[in-house]
């Protein structure tokens, strides 16, 4: 047995790290939040130029082949620093839906645009009505001789607003929580018909509004065959859930970290706050809960890597999500309480991270539904 | 033991209901109801109609203008003000400086000071904290030094609540630090034009300007602004923080949210064609909130009881506190579990008057990852919960 990184996974974290560190501080992220793309167009072509954006795909793609692990180990460090940059839903999401399901030369290409970081690709997926269930679907493609016309209004794509192409999830047939009949197109972000609310999410992420009126597409822009995509998707949420509680391991850390330092130097009452035994057993307990997450993010990862069932994935990841959205309530509230007002403010990281992990516990279905989830697998 | 109201007590919560019917300006209660924050106009317009059926400031004595309510008719009240939605009075003027100036001010600083408190003429803000002193109040250093008939304030306070709005502060400062911390503060009046006052905002990680940070440079304030006696203050202050901690449980304001969120659930679907009202995890955790709200109901209405029959208030009111807090952010929760990815965007403007863009999320529960985030606040100011915990050790429990 033997829980330490490989010698490549050390080399990852600590490139990421190095980065982190030198080059993502807290006024630099403001300021890219701010900024017009909503991320740093010049620091996505350094992660390309780094091998970062291959990670999560195939060697046969020309990707690094990473495993699960692999990721947990960047996200987390993403995590750390808030990164803001479009990483999981253009690499995780929208990329790893493209290899799962594309085929052809359509496939190729927009792998290979997405590795040399000159495409971002955004999935829009979610619907007002669909809550958490990926199946939820009203969104309807109805093809004609030769074009498919798909009208909807999709919700929480993120970075759509800066994304050059959008993978549109549409039903072709049936009834709108049937798992048949659900297909994916890929849609020009330009393309008439498409109107785009960008906004950031309250983690500072770029996300956006996106409406589909008689958007026109062929049955070359499919991805994959028609009406089999919901097992696709499912997986790439699955990967995307797991990515974001390993982001949250990442920025729970930071908190705890802070949180402690804080009540080191923080003097009430002539002492250190830190000093106060109810403070210490506080801090004591968002250790145990930072740590719980991280032992469930590997079980999850190693589950993710292995020759389990999908169903026996679907469970550990959704095990992971639900214990580290536990930890997140716990671990982020803990954290501003005991920073007190200098917690709630805007020109403080530790209430921004606290904004962090409150959002990482709703994305891709928050600690409810994936206790359920677990329940039912 | 019977919890009844008398007749009386029951006309007159007919009375109030009423009056709340009527006079509670429609498009209030809209904003309210949308979770979007009243503004100062609208704020002191409404203390106004109040103030117009005498009702202006409810725990007021008949000979400053106050209707010489029971504690019950001023339970009924409140009561009645947030099961509607209706702000209760802006508190810093109406329930902060002017119990203070009731009890220790002047005659002089009477008639200067209240009736423009009742009719809301000024807006009040609190000078009490400062970045080195919050939880330990009494630790404050902002000086104020006698100098002819004159003092000069120099010193910073921080968490000031709608500075911005206010005329007049009221300041704990220090006239003495040859003594014991408590034994050299003083209770200080300051028109908010003087100059070498200056505020810096603070903006909270819900995107609102609501606090502020306030800077006295050589601020010359008349003597005759001092409340009380010179090195008293720590005794007048505490008077104000127990007037701080009364109703501040929020059980109305909770019962109209429980409702809220009843229909907000029973409206939002849960992804599978039912509903949210039908999930079998959000029902326990809404179940429990309401358990919770009626036991610190009747926690609260104990308290009254206590103190209608002449029992001077004690710590119970920081068991309301903590759990009156506790539960409103376990609420806020709840509505941001409700709201799904609709509680995502960060958008504050489109909460504030006059937004004019396109509006993101559905109008009901946009707002509530903002109000969460806000609202986290509740456990840490006046007096945080750990401080009420200590008061709850130490003067209840004998620790």
């Amino acid at each position: 047995m033997d829980f330490s990184y490989t010698e490549e996974q050390q080399m990852l974290q600590e490139s990421v790290l190095k980065f982190v560190q030198n080059q993502y501080d807290f006024d630099t992220r403001n300021k890219i939040i701010a900024s017009a793309d909503g991320y740093s167009k010049d620091y996505w072509q350094l992660f390309a130029d780094l091998g970062w954006l291959t990670v999560p795909f195939d060697e046969a793609d020309g990707g690094f082949g990473g495993s699960a692990v692999d990721m947990a180990v960047m996200m987390e460090e993403f995590g750390k620093a808030m990164l803001v940059e479009p990483f999981s839903a253009t690499a995780i999401v929208a990329g790893r839906l493209i290899s799962e399901l594309g085929d052809g030369e359509l496939r190729t290409s927009l792998l290979t645009q997405i590795m040399e970081g000159k495409l971002q690709v955004s999935l829009a997926h979610n619907e007002a009505a669909s809550r958490f269930n990926p199946a939820r679907i009203e969104t309807t493609a109805v093809s004609s001789k030769d074009s498919i016309t798909i009208n909807c209004s999709k919700i929480n794509v993120l970075n759509g607003g800066s994304a050059d192409k959008l993978l549109v999830v549409a039903r072709e047939s049936g009834k709108a929580a049937d798992r048949e009949g659900i297909s994916v197109f890929v849609v020009d972000a330009n393309a008439e018909g498409v109107t785009t609310h960008r906004y950031a999410n309250v983690d500072g992420k770029s996300a956006a509004e996106i409406t589909f009126k008689n958007v026109v597409v062929s049955n070359a822009d499919r991805i994959g065959a028609a009406g089999v995509a919901i097992a696709a998707l499912e997986s790439v949420t699955d990967r995307a859930a797991l990515a974001a509680a390993a982001e949250a391991v990442g920025a729970m850390d930071s908190l705890l970290t802070k949180t402690v330092e804080y009540s080191k130097t923080r003097k009430q009452f002539g002492t250190a706050i830190g000093t106060f035994q109810a403070l210490q057993h506080r801090m004591a307990d968002m250790f145990i809960q930072c740590q719980l997450a991280r032992s469930i993010v590997v079980m999850a990862a190693m589950k993710m890597d292995s020759s389990a069932t999908a169903a026996e994935k679907a469970k550990a990841v959704s095990a992971a999500k639900s214990r580290v959205g536990k930890a997140i309530r716990k671990v982020g509230e803990e954290a501003v309480q005991i920073h007190g007002g200098i917690g709630t403010t805007q020109e403080l990281d530790v209430g921004h991270l606290f904004k962090c992990v409150t959002a990482l516990e709703m994305q891709y279905g928050n600690t409810d539904y994936h206790t359920a989830r677990f329940s039912q697998l | 033991m019977n919890a009844d109201y008398t007749a009386e007590e029951l006309a007159f919560q007919d009375e109030v209901r009423a009056f709340l019917q009527n006079e509670f300006p429609a498009d209030y209660k809209a904003k309210v109801d949308a979770n979007k924050r009243l503004s100062k106009e609208e704020l002191v317009n409404w203390q106004k109609i109040l103030y117009a059926k005498g009702w202006a400031a409810p725990s007021w004595p008949e000979e400053h203008g106050g209707p010489g309510w029971s504690l019950t008719q001023r339970h009924i009240f409140a009561t009645e003000l947030g099961l509607i939605g209706a702000p209760e009075p802006v508190p810093f003027g109406m329930k902060m400086v002017a119990p203070v100036i009731m009890a220790y001010g002047n005659e002089e600083q009477k008639k200067r000071f209240l009736p423009d408190i009742l009719q809301s003429n000024v807006w009040w803000c609190q000078g009490y904290s400062e970045p080195n002193a919050g939880s330990d109040l009494a630790s404050l250093k902002t000086s104020a030094v006698r100098d002819g008939d004159h003092y000069v304030v120099n010193g910073a306070k921080t968490w000031n609540t709608y500075g911005q709005y206010a005329d007049w502060i009221f300041c704990l400062v220090r006239t003495d630090n040859t003594v014991k911390k408590q034994e050299g503060i003083s209770f200080l009046l300051i028109d908010m034009k003087t100059p070498g006052i200056t505020l810096k905002p603070i903006v909270l990680i819900d995107g609102h300007h609501e606090v502020n940070e306030v800077f006295f440079d050589d601020v010359r304030v008349p003597a005759e602004n001092l409340i009380g006696e010179e090195n008293k203050g720590w005794t007048y202050a505490k008077v104000l923080l127990t007037h701080e901690r009364t109703n501040i449980s929020g059980v109305p304001r909770g019962k109209r949210r429980m409702k809220s969120l009843k229909r907000l659930a029973a409206a939002t679907d849960d992804g599978f064609g039912g509903t949210m009202m039908e999930n079998p995890a959000f029902k326990k955790k809404l179940a429990e909130a309401e358990i919770e709200l009626q036991a610190l109901e009747f926690a609260e209405l104990r308290t009254l009881a206590a103190l209608s029959v002449g029992k001077a208030p004690g710590p119970e009111s920081s068991i309301l506190k903590i759990v009156g807090t506790e539960l409103a952010q376990n609420m806020d929760q709840l509505f941001v579990e409700l709201a799904g990815y609709h509680s995502l965007p960060f958008v504050p403007e489109q909460f504030e008057d006059g937004f004019q863009g396109h509006y993101i999320g559905p109008g009901n529960t946009a707002a509530s990852a903002l109000t969460y985030f806000n609202n986290r606040k509740l456990s840490i100011f006046g007096g945080s919960n750990e401080v009420q915990r200590n008061i709850i050790s130490k003067a209840v429990l004998g620790l």
